[in-house]
Order: C-alpha cells, then structure tokens, then sequence
C-alpha cells in the first residue's frame, strides 16, 4: 500500500511510499479522501519522504487534495519531497500555491 | 554512429506495466552509469509516455506499446515509444502545458515533462493508427569507477 494514515485531532498526515504514477495514484487518492471526508482535518499533510518515484500523476494528486482541502476549508502542506522529485514539482508551477516546504522551493 | 547497445520491448496497455517500464528501461540505461538525477529524468520521461498510451491511445481498450531504447558511446540515449491506439488530432494542442482530455486529475503535463527531462523530443501519430514518441538525452560520461 502507498499510503499510511496518522490522525491526530484535526490533522491527517498521509505518508506516501513507493512509486505514485497512474496506476497507484488511484488508491492513494481514495484512501486519503474517505479519510478527510470523513474527518474534516484543518491541515492535510503529504509526507513524500519514503516516495521512491512520481511522475505528473503525482502533481494531478496534490492538486487534487489542494481543492478537497479548500472545499473542506482547511489547508494541504506538501512536506519532505527528495530533490529527484521537486523538479516535476517545480516544472508543474505547483510551488506558486505556497503549500510546499521552503527548503523545497530551494532545492 | 552506431549504438554500443540496443534493446526492444513489447507489452499490454495495463496500467501496472507503467512501473515494469521505467523499470526497464532504467536498468537498461544504467549501462551508461548515470547519476541518480540523469535516471530519476529518464524513469519519469518514459513513465509519461507509457501512461499517455494507456489513457490515450487505448482509451478504450487495451493494445501492445513498443519500446526501443539504444545507448550509444558518447552518452547519448535514444528511447522511442510506440503504441498503434488512436493517434492525437492536434499534436502542438496535446504537448501545451497543462492541456489534458482525460478529465479527472490528469495534470496535462506529461509531454511537458517529457519535453523538460529529456535533450530532444518528437512525437509523431495518425488517427486511427498510432503514435511514436521519440526521446534523446546525452548523459555526462564519467570515468569508471576504480580505473
């Protein structure tokens, strides 16, 4: 499985693993939305430390969860991407919705 | 020049084959010694192509996608993708950033990706009887480890 869940009061944070592409970006979107549907978290965090690969099937994710979280009226923090995936992330213009890490605009 | 070496694959449209792609290909590209960036931008270029074929071209079914990839001696590698699904009506409107047809959350980036990764890309189609998505990248040679 791809993704992990942490709840802690109005908080989720989903701890994303492996490869995100098309084919497992699915799954992941599905457990994370009927997770923040059903809690309604303030903050939705996206860990990408343990992600191996994503390519823009990734970038659809974030942005997905970025409108749900608006929706919701809370907020998406994009933490702990490695530097082979903030390039994808900086050509999607993604780091422009301020929901990244400083230290990712950067890298 | 001629390639120092040269390898054809051919598999279904499903999506789980994305991953065994890039996969492939890497390994075979690791030949050349590249670094884990060089890789990281191959892996993702080839991982666009292949899901542009699965939710495009056999958008209603599933079909064969062909790969070719040659390494040459100077670091420069040549990947072309072929799939013979329902070709693209407009290709500069396809490759515009952010441009997608598939709906849900398709970024529309993936020739854009493809087009910032890779040194060269061309894409050829015709309706009705496929596209070929051609992709080159020189890679810095360093010498071998250990002499």
């Amino acid at each position: 499985m791809g993704v992990e869940l942490l709840t802690e009061g109005l908080e989720i944070t989903a701890l994303l693993s492996g490869d995100i592409d098309h084919h497992t970006a699915k799954d992941i979107r599905e457990t994370i939305d009927a997770r923040a549907e059903e809690c309604k978290p303030q903050l939705l965090k996206l860990d990408f430390r343990q992600v191996d690969f994503m390519d823009s099937s990734g970038i659809g994710l974030i942005m997905g969860r970025y409108k749900l979280m608006q929706t919701l009226g809370g907020a998406l923090r994009v933490v702990n991407v490695p530097g082979y995936i903030a390039r994808v992330i900086r050509l999607s213009g993604l780091d422009k919705l301020g929901v990244l890490e400083k230290d990712v605009k950067r890298a | 020049m001629k390639p120092s070496n040269e390898m054809t694959l051919s598999f279904l449209s499903r999506s789980s084959n994305e991953s065994f792609a890039r996969a492939t290909v890497a390994a075979f590209v690791s030949q050349l010694d590249p670094t884990i960036d060089e890789l990281a931008d191959i892996k993702t270029a080839v991982s666009e192509a292949v899901t542009n074929c699965i939710v495009h071209a056999y958008q209603d079914g599933i079909g064969m996608i062909y790969i070719t990839a040659k390494i040459f001696e100077n670091g420069r590698i040549f990947i072309k993708v072929r799939d013979k699904g329902c070709g693209i009506p407009d290709i500069p409107q396809a490759m515009e950033p952010l441009y997608t047809t598939a709906g849900g959350e398709r970024a529309g980036l993936g020739f854009a990706v493809m087009q910032s990764f890779m040194d060269k890309l061309k894409v050829t189609s015709r309706l009705g009887s496929g596209t070929t998505v051609t992709m080159e990248k020189t890679i810095i040679r360093r010498p071998l480890r250990n002499g």
